[in-house]
């Protein structure tokens, strides 16, 4: 008798658990049932995002570089899921590399964008960067993974936490990442991803008080709504790479702290 | 009496000094002024004009020109004239226009400082020793960065981005000037600065040094006027805006540049918390704690002006900042002696006025020293507000005025906790022996200016700017070039 397979249930991924959209919603993409994520799934992301902020912040640098590493090296033994579910293994690999170069970089961030500052008088005075926080992404729509990917990794590296919108139209390789996540070790609400209608959702992160950040990078023809949204709290906008790495895509979610002290017996 | 009773002998109200006035006659002022745009002064095509007044004396000082939508346009096209061959200069070349305005802004230095205090209304003591030498330094800084910049962006080749459209208060007006273009012209952007309605007299002055510089006309265009003025540049074919002032004229500046693909960095408001642990050198936080926000009347964005004492040693510093608030000077901005001058407008005198009785209303328990205000002019007395809960306005809301709330905290978490609590995210300050304790709290202080054991020192090697709603984008430092380069090739 031949085996009936075990077909998955497509769901969302929040606070490192994998949760029906609340609405109860779902949406056809890739021939399956994708949840449909809600308002609700978006406000508890953030909610998840904040819990975890503070003690990935508070890793230290070495411990997020080998934690993006230990990602990296995940998705290499899902390698040709993932292919399958994206646009094939060249933009596997490239994603796995993403997330391996930046992985190097979470301890040289400080000296990379910090500095020491001869200030004119008897003061010690330097600056470091910091994370903004709660960062919400939305992620291009192509190339599904590598997109995704190129933005989440800058966002973490630095120590902050994410809420992601995945392609709308191929979200299953964002649900594989998500799986590749949960199983790695990255802590829970670290990275939590959305899958749904990206004009339904990415507002309620525009313009949510307890999100620090939006990645508009994928946010084709929503993005000056989205704009206008984030100006209610000043969030930080960002447009970044969609298939490129560079410090100042790190940066772009950073803050910079600048600390005075006097020189004095 | 001994040395010990004398000096902690409370001050006589009536302890007058000698008036010690600094001289006006290095300064002229003209009847009115035009719109410097292209090197050239230019009547406000509009036609408007309003006067600017000294808030000390009420006295009219000049007409200046209100520049309507055309005059905004023809700046900005200046600008844009002048830009192709400005980024094209070898940034030695650029650098060298920016060493004369420092050195000529050095040599004027006594006719800004006195100009600066009679529009604006700060105590000249300020605008001699802390603004106009900081904006100078601020030219002379970026000046050595113009043909730095591939090692301030290593593997970049940093680009202009074109003309930027800045937009600055009236708090700190030839500094904030000196803030905005030193950095945009380094980097080979050209500029329209708009000075705020209240201050317009120094950067209309700083027009001249730009003539005496001999930059290239177009390369920095001045244009006063009123918000219209600000929204029209906000609008205009401007491929970056800079802007300090409030949290609220931010957001709409954010809003109005969404989707427009232009840059902006944002400097808006702030409500410092200023920390004093048990263990702090308490005379020296005392100093610290009248620094933070009697200086400049607290009309400084970064302004201490929630005050954190740990429980344990709240009377004695209460004590002893009532103390050294009876011996401040209140009174003529051109005296030499004063240390509070006059509250820049009649508005924000009302505002200020409105926010200290909500304090009242609301319970809170509010202290003056004694000190007479001059009858002209615009004049708050420095208050400080004991008895104060964290949900009262004046706990919350940035006042912009010599006022004080006074909290208290058991322990370093509630500290950072309270510290925290609110949407700004500027400056804060602690005071602490405790090495270690310095680093703990800086780390968690949520604001991008950290003064341990000192407060409001200014550096342009120093980057500032904020977190949270204090803004976006640094000034000041390598972290202030970036706000006007392209760094994509």
């Amino acid at each position: 008798m031949s085996r009936l397979p075990i077909k998955k249930t497509y769901k969302l991924y929040i606070g490192g658990a994998f949760p029906r959209s609340e609405s109860g919603r779902t949406y056809e993409a890739q021939g399956q049932n994708v949840a449909q994520g809600s308002r609700k799934d978006a406000r508890d992301a953030v909610v998840a995002a904040r819990a975890a902020q503070p003690k990935w912040a508070g890793a230290t640098a070495y411990n997020r570089g080998q934690v993006l590493y230990r990602i990296a090296e995940m998705m290499e033994a899902r390698l040709d899921e993932l292919a399958e579910l994206a646009t094939g293994r060249d933009e596997v690999e490239k994603a796995i590399d993403r997330f391996v170069w930046y992985a190097g970089f979470a301890d040289k961030l400080a000296q990379a964008l910090g500095s020491s500052n001869p200030v004119s008088g008897p003061y010690f005075n330097f600056t470091v960067p910091e994370p903004t926080g709660v960062v919400a992404i939305v992620a291009p729509e192509e190339p599904p993974l590598l997109g995704l990917v190129s933005r989440i990794a800058p966002a973490i590296v630095g120590g902050n936490t994410v809420v992601a919108i995945a392609s709308e139209q191929q979200p299953l390789a964002a649900i594989e990442l998500a799986e590749v996540l949960a199983t790695s070790d990255l802590p829970g609400g670290v990275v939590n991803i959305l899958t749904g209608f990206r004009a339904e959702i990415a507002p309620w992160l525009a313009s949510h008080m307890d999100v620090n950040a939006i990645d508009v990078t994928g946010a084709e023809g929503i993005r000056a709504e989205l704009e206008v949204a984030a100006a209610d709290n000043v969030k930080r906008v960002v447009s970044g790479a969609i298939d490129g790495q560079s410090v100042y895509e790190i940066s772009a979610f950073l803050e910079l702290k600048t600390v005075w002290h006097p020189i004095g017996v | 009496m001994s040395d010990v009773e004398k000096r902690s002998a409370p001050v006589p109200a009536d302890w007058t000094y000698a008036p010690a006035p600094e001289s006006r006659d290095v300064v002229t002022i003209r009847e009115s002024y035009d719109l410097f745009i292209g090197g050239e002064w230019v009547a406000p095509r509009s036609g408007e004009r309003f006067a600017t007044t000294s808030p000390a004396t009420e006295e009219h000082l000049a007409e200046v020109a209100q520049a309507g939508p055309e005059d905004v346009a023809d700046a900005i096209a200046a600008a844009r004239q002048a830009f192709g061959p400005w980024a094209a200069l070898p940034g030695s070349e650029r650098a060298k226009y920016l060493f004369r305005i420092a050195r000529i802004l050095q040599e004027r230095a006594r006719e800004f400082a006195v100009l600066e205090s009679i529009d604006g209304g700060k105590p000249i003591k300020e605008s001699r020793d802390v603004d106009i030498p900081l904006a100078a330094a601020h030219f002379f800084y970026y000046a050595g960065w113009a043909d730095k910049l591939e090692y301030a962006f290593p593997n970049r080749t940093p680009r202009p981005l074109g003309v930027a459209g800045q937009i600055i208060p009236w708090n700190f007006p030839m500094l904030m000037l000196a803030w905005k273009i030193a950095p945009a012209l380094a980097t080979g952007n050209t500029v329209v600065l708009k000075p705020a309605e209240t201050t317009p007299l120094t950067a209309l002055l700083f027009c001249d040094v730009l003539r005496q510089a001999e930059l290239p006309p177009g390369v920095v265009n001045i244009i006063t006027g009123d918000g219209r003025t600000g929204a029209a540049i906000v609008d205009g074919d401007v491929d970056k805006i800079a802007f300090t002032g409030s949290t609220d004229v931010g957001k709409a500046i954010q809003r109005r540049l969404a989707g427009t693909g232009k840059r902006l960095t944002l400097e808006l408001g702030g409500k410092a918390a200023n920390i004093i642990f048990d263990d702090a050198a308490l005379d020296q936080a005392v100093e610290g704690i009248v620094n933070g926000i009697y200086f400049n009347q607290g009309h400084v964005c970064c302004a201490g002006s929630r005050l954190f004492v740990q429980e344990s040693i709240y009377e004695p510093t209460i004590e002893k900042l009532k103390k050294r608030m009876a011996t401040l000077r209140v009174g003529d901005p051109l005296d030499k002696n004063t240390d509070v001058g006059a509250i820049n407008s009649r508005m924000q005198l009302e505002k200020i006025t409105e926010l200290v009785q909500s304090g009242r209303d609301e319970g809170a328990e509010i202290y003056q020293p004694p000190c007479v205000l001059p009858e002209k002019g615009y004049w708050f007395a420095p208050t400080v507000f004991t008895n104060v809960a964290q949900s009262y306005r004046i706990a919350q809301e940035e006042i912009f005025g010599p006022v004080l709330s006074v909290l208290t905290f058991r322990t370093p978490e509630e500290a950072i906790e309270k510290a925290n609590n609110t949407p700004y995210g500027l400056s804060a300050g602690v005071w602490t022996e405790k090495g270690s304790r310095i680093l703990w709290m800086a780390e968690r202080l949520r604001a991008g200016v950290v003064w341990a054991n000192t407060y409001n020192r200014f550096d342009p090697a120093s980057p500032f700017g904020g977190y949270k709603e204090s803004g976006f984008g640094r000034e000041g430092g390598l972290h202030g070039l970036q706000g006007y380069v392209d760094l994509s090739a």
